[in-house]
């Protein structure tokens, strides 16, 4: 993508303002029909003991490098006209933001499908690791399985879009 | 080269980062992963369960059969939960 068809990828500690982030994705555009906004925000309890808190540990470096390959690949499987993605690091609290993905496109068909297969490889494939505290004690996040075949089917269509051309 | 390591695989090893000079036969990142789990208790405990290790060179994700000659950093840790 170009100056036309911005891309934003940030690792930040700080929280993020989606209001702020969405108008300058869009700001004096034309073209964009559609904006997808996805927020992921920490949940202050599932099942079981409630979290008092998360902390993400992240790859410096790496994991922009790596959301901007994600980025970079959506945009070559969509026809997207910008996209943002910020992630926070750092300790956060059940109702903090965690993560914003913005997709601008002329079509939300195409928004959409980004989005989600942006959060699908962020899920997986991003350098980031979440330790929950709870009351009784601390621990590492397990990877969940679902993850990794949400993750895989795009793979899978991928290649059946490949052997069709 | 240098040897990053995160969450609790970093927990374990019991350091983030450090350089090592691994001999002439160790030439992937598997290969890498034996050679660094013989080196003490707290390395075997770190490496124990090579399935849930994740690796990468100079940035970006690779394979056990990757070779690692002229990596600048190598990083290993667990399965990732971004998002």
């Amino acid at each position: 993508m170009s100056e036309a068809h911005p891309i934003t990828v940030r690792l930040q500690e700080k929280d993020f303002d989606v209001a702020a982030e969405t108008a300058a994705l869009v700001r004096g555009r034309q073209d964009v029909g559609a904006v997808v906004t996805f927020t992921g925000i920490c949940r202050g309890s599932d099942v079981g003991e409630p979290l008092v808190a998360m902390t993400l540990e992240h790859y410096p470096g790496m994991a922009e490098a790596e959301i901007e390959r994600h980025v970079g690949e959506a945009a070559r499987t969509w026809p997207l006209l910008g996209a943002t993605v910020i992630h926070r690091f750092g300790r956060l609290v059940p109702g903090d933001n965690i993560v914003l993905v913005l997709t601008a496109a002329a079509h939300r068909r195409d928004a959409f499908a980004a989005a989600e297969f942006l959060m699908d490889y962020l899920k997986t494939r991003a350098p980031l690791w979440k330790h929950e505290d709870r009351a009784s004690g601390s621990r590492w996040v397990d990877a969940k399985e679902a993850d990794d075949v949400a993750a895989e089917r795009w793979a899978a269509a991928r290649t059946r879009r490949d052997a069709a051309e | 080269m240098k040897i990053l390591y995160f969450a609790w695989l970093r927990e374990r090893v019991g350091r983030t980062e450090e350089e090592i000079q691994p001999p002439a036969d160790v030439t992937t990142v598997g290969e890498l992963i034996g050679w660094l789990a013989a080196r003490g208790e707290d390395y075997a405990h770190a490496f124990a369960n090579p399935r849930v290790v994740r690796a990468a060179i100079d940035r970006a994700h690779v394979k056990p059969d990757t070779a690692i000659a002229g990596a600048r950093e190598i990083a290993f840790f667990p399965p990732m939960t971004g998002g």
